[in-house]
């Protein structure tokens, strides 16, 4: 019933409107075309100059209501964010400023030389020191933030730190998977046609190599430690992703059969986040923000940044994946004899025990 | 007409047949079937007039799809029964039992939306129209160089857009993986829906639009070449045409590649090849693919070979029309006609050396990378020199407010807005922030979407009188122009400050996300606005096919005052443009207020004293 409702009012006023430009058609006829004309012309240019004094205050007040929702209002929580956040400042002002005397100079120009019986237009075709400056101070500008950009690029594409910890994050429709190298330092080998959820090896792992076996895999949250650079080795088990990292000003697309990369050093833990965003709710997310299928809005991970000690208790707790492939093997399930000697050791035992 | 009359009308040396061939032509005109007149036609005139309406249509359903999604976006707990009962009637995957809009139609629509409006409206919409309208008339020819090519080039759309359109309505839903398909979410049916069916009907669909958008631009690249009228030198030419033969040279380079792309992707959906797939476990069917050793990157260096050119295929004939609407409404010459033809170039040039700016997160070497930043912060350069002309032009004008001038003013208003959101974007460090957030989104649809659509505007309303013999109504036109300008920059301002929070663009839903939640009710009033936005773009169609019966007679040959050759065509100009011969031009397109005269025509030979400029 509100549908037909809505529907009646809306053509209702589409008729009242109709009837009216009709009506005002005929009234500019009888009045003379001329001057029917150059009334609307004043009404417009006058327009034109309410426009802009109205859009000035309108982007003023937009920014006053959005500027603490977004993450400027708060400084970014990696160390490269920071380079990211200064750079964009600059641009802001650069571009701000350009912005500003374009549309004023647009609008007032159009409201100042409106049609008038006392002026001639000037016939004004070229002049070629104008355009010789407002080609060059353009590009000196450009330069000056080609260089900034080019500068924190990279910087933010080079060489993780030699200390960095290493996490590889894969996505799949619609979730992410983290893969911790364990106290080896490196990643076995895997290959997608191992995959077999059913197995407990949703990455594919070769349990032929023993650098495997002390790999740690969880999903949904990913544990960094603050102050200390991570590297994110990326992939995708299906279709492209893309590892979004608001808060931390960065992002990279997961790839199927291509790996890539990114390093930052995170500088506030989750608990620090939360008082100086003052959001007890507050999270660090991973959205995917690549188009990846009818979940895309819902893949989410999140990360939870911690201190070293805090890190080290959480990975103690951490099981390598093997143990989930082969429950035989895990010492906890094994028979009392085995030495509580470290995960890896009795890992790698248990390995040369499969292995005959 | 023969196309061989055709050839002859741009000679000069014709008179005596042109004479013999106005009585036959307009005896030949009256004759016209019902088809050949308005199906199958072969005037230039009335094919643009096909174009233009069908990309109305277009503009229609791709319009009414974003409104649909937005209704999602701005109120996702609200159930509306009478609108997902039709939604409901297309595809039964489409709405949930309490009546909401599901993830798989919000991304179908999304989908929809982007390829129609970039490809069917503002590509085939827009410089369809206008290429075909504006080429044979300004440059003082009977019509295109092979009218039959152009005509097929309209059915090739046609047919394109039965495709696309049929799409829609297949049991698995439309393509869904956003405009740009990127492998592997668009080669593989089993990742999502909308790529079994709907993919392959898409694909068909696209090449078809490539087959039209090559027959179009070969012909009008042709007859801007080869079919100007005497005197009608390239520096005369006014920009429109400059602009629209710019447009048609990189449609016809960056077409064909894009076409490559689609048949591999044609190879990898149909006959198990690899290009573009490597290393895929797909979740929904547990299986791991044969497929390895491709690179899903390829397809995005091919997709956006064309894809970058097309923003500018886009822009350019918007940029054209708007100078020269700007020119003639402000009764001063375009200031800095050589530059903007230089920019215009370097622009052409510059759009073919910056596609894998759309890459920069994908893994991309950096230092490839890094070349790309240069490149793309390098076009704001031409893009200055235009923005800085146009305002010059302003300068001192003596301006009337047509609605074709408030348009074309509106037009730099958004350019300047959109394309200054460029810089941040083209610049890799920042966009490593930004990249497929809201600030994308108002950054491409502010400067490429609705500036376009503010240049087709334009266009529409100032050639209005020379395509239906009537007028607009102006009231009507006004109340277009300002609801549009405001509600273009309420929906679109706001939404850079979405893109700073780094909101996710193609999102269905954000209430589970804590970092993006807070916008709910920001997303309300954009969906309120988009919606008044949308009912005024029916204001406006129904001002259009009023006018067309009913609208005020023109009475003048050159109601604006112009100085360009199609003004100097009758009133309702019949196939053949000139009933008699066509008209010398002696003088460049911008005479306005030369020597104290209001404007001196083209056809105007130059005086003794005239001044040079």
């Amino acid at each position: 019933m509100s549908m037909f409702f809505t529907i009646a009012v809306i053509v209702l006023v589409f008729l009242i409107i109709f009837q009216i430009a009709k009506a005002s058609e005929y009234v500019a006829v009888l009045k003379g075309e001329e001057r029917g004309r150059r009334q609307q012309n004043k009404v417009n240019g006058f327009l034109m100059i309410g426009f802009l004094v109205l859009g000035l205050v309108g982007v003023y007040v937009c920014n006053e209501m959005f500027y603490h929702k977004t993450l400027l209002a708060h400084e970014s929580a990696s160390v490269q964010g920071e380079k990211v956040d200064s750079m964009l400042w600059v641009t802001l002002i650069v571009t701000g400023v350009v912005f500003i005397i374009t549309q004023i100079i647009l609008f007032w120009f159009s409201y100042r030389y409106q049609e008038s019986d006392n002026r001639k237009a000037f016939y004004f075709p070229h002049n070629n020191t104008m355009e010789l400056v407002w080609t060059v101070v353009p590009a000196i500008a450009l330069t000056v933030l080609v260089v900034i950009g080019l500068r924190n690029w990279f910087t933010f594409t080079s060489e993780a730190p030699k200390e960095a910890m290493k996490v590889e994050v894969t996505g799949k429709q619609f979730g992410w998977i983290f893969r911790y190298a364990g106290k080896d330092k490196e990643f076995g080998k895997k290959y997608f046609r191992n995959i077999d959820e059913a197995a407990s090896n949703s990455l594919g792992q070769i349990w032929d190599d023993p650098k495997n076996f002390d790999d740690v895999v969880v999903t949904q949250t990913m544990y960094i430690v603050k102050n200390k650079p991570v590297e994110l080795i990326i992939n995708s088990r299906d279709v492209i992703h893309d590892v979004g990292l608001s808060h931390f000003r960065l992002k990279m697309d997961a790839v199927p059969g291509t790996p890539t990369t990114l390093w930052f050093t995170p500088k506030f833990t989750t608990k620090e986040m939360k008082e100086k965003t003052g959001n007890p709710n507050f999270q660090y997310e991973i959205s995917c923000d690549q188009m990846c299928g009818n979940g895309h809005y819902s893949m989410k991970g999140v990360i939870e940044v911690v201190t070293q000690l805090e890190y080290d208790a959480w990975f103690a707790k951490q099981k390598p994946n093997y143990f989930a492939a082969f429950p035989d093997k895990d010492p906890a399930n094994a028979q009392p004899a085995a030495p509580a000697a470290g995960a890896d050791t009795t890992a790698a035992k248990a390995v040369a025990a499969a292995a005959h | 007409m023969s196309n061989e009359a055709v050839l002859h009308g741009s000679h000069v040396d014709t008179s005596h047949h042109a004479d013999a061939h106005h009585g036959d032509h307009h005896d030949h005109h009256h004759h016209q079937s019902f088809i050949s007149k308005y199906v199958f036609s072969q005037d230039h005139k009335m094919i643009a007039k096909q174009f233009l309406i069908t990309g109305m249509v277009w503009a229609v359903v791709g319009g009414l799809m974003s409104v649909i999604f937005r209704i999602q976006l701005g109120y996702p707990e609200a159930s509306y029964h009478w609108l997902t009962d039709i939604l409901g009637d297309i595809n039964k995957n489409w709405v949930t039992k309490e009546g909401r809009i599901t993830a798989d139609a919000y991304y179908a629509m999304v989908t929809t939306h982007g390829t129609v409006l970039v490809f069917f409206v503002l590509t085939a919409g827009l410089s369809g129209t206008f290429a075909n309208f504006l080429i044979p008339l300004q440059i003082g020819a009977r019509d295109m160089a092979s009218p039959f090519m152009n005509m097929l080039s309209y059915w090739f759309f046609f047919a394109a857009s039965v495709v696309m359109m049929s799409s829609i309505f297949v049991e698995s839903g439309p393509f869904s993986g956003g405009w740009t398909a990127y492998p592997p979410l668009s080669a593989l049916g089993d990742a999502s829906p909308g790529s079994k069916t709907g993919m392959d009907m898409w694909l068909i669909a696209m090449a078809l639009f490539v087959v039209s958008s090559l027959l179009g631009g070969l012909n009008y690249i042709a007859t801007v070449l080869n079919m100007r009228t005497k005197g009608m030198s390239m520096t005369r030419l006014p920009l429109t045409i400059w602009a629209l033969f710019f447009t048609a040279v990189l449609g016809v380079l960056s077409f064909p590649v894009l076409f490559s792309g689609f048949i591999l992707l044609i190879f990898d959906r149909n006959f198990g090849t690899s290009f573009y797939l490597s290393d895929i476990f797909l979740s929904s069917t547990n299986t791991a693919l044969p497929n390895e050793g491709g690179s899903a990157i390829l397809y995005q260096h091919l997709f956006w070979f064309l894809g970058h050119p097309e923003v500018y295929i886009i822009l350019l004939p918007a940029m054209g029309m708007v100078s020269e609407i700007l020119s003639t409404n402000a009764r001063k010459p375009i200031f800095g006609y050589m530059a903007m033809i230089g920019s215009l170039f370097a622009i052409v040039i510059l759009a073919f050396l910056v596609w894998a700016h759309h890459m920069f997160v994908t893994g991309l070497n950096p230092f490839l990378g890094s070349i790309f930043v240069l490149l793309t912060l390098l076009i704001a350069v031409p893009s200055a020199i235009k923005v800085f002309n146009w305002l010059t032009t302003l300068w001192r004008g003596n301006i009337r407010f047509t609605p074709a001038m408030l348009f074309a003013i509106g037009f730099v208003s958004l350019f300047i807005s959109g394309g200054l959101t460029g810089i941040w974007l083209g610049n890799s460090a920042l966009d490593i922030h930004l990249h497929d957030t809201y600030f994308v989104i108002a950054h491409f649809h502010i400067v490429m979407g609705v500036a376009s659509m503010f240049g087709m505007f334009a266009g529409i309303y100032h050639w209005y009188p020379k395509m239906y013999g009537r007028y607009l109504n102006n009231t009507l036109s006004y109340i277009h122009f300002w609801l549009t300008m405001i509600g273009a920059y309420l929906i679109f301002w706001p939404m850079h400050y979405e893109g700073l929070a780094g909101m996710p663009r193609r999102y269905y839903d954000y209430s589970i996300w804590e970092s993006f939640k807070q916008f709910a009710e920001l997303n309300r009033f954009i969906s309120t606005v988009a919606m008044i936005v949308f009912a005024v773009q029916i204001l406006f169609l129904i001002n259009f096919f009023y006018s067309i019966w009913k609208g005020r007679k023109v009475t003048s040959q050159n109601p604006w005052g112009s100085t360009t050759l199609e003004w100097t065509t009758p009133i309702n100009p019949g196939h053949g443009n000139w009933p008699g011969e066509i008209p010398e031009v002696y003088r460049w397109a911008y005479d306005y207020g030369k020597d104290g005269h209001e404007f001196i025509p083209q056809t105007q030979p130059v005086g003794e004293n005239e001044s040079h400029h």
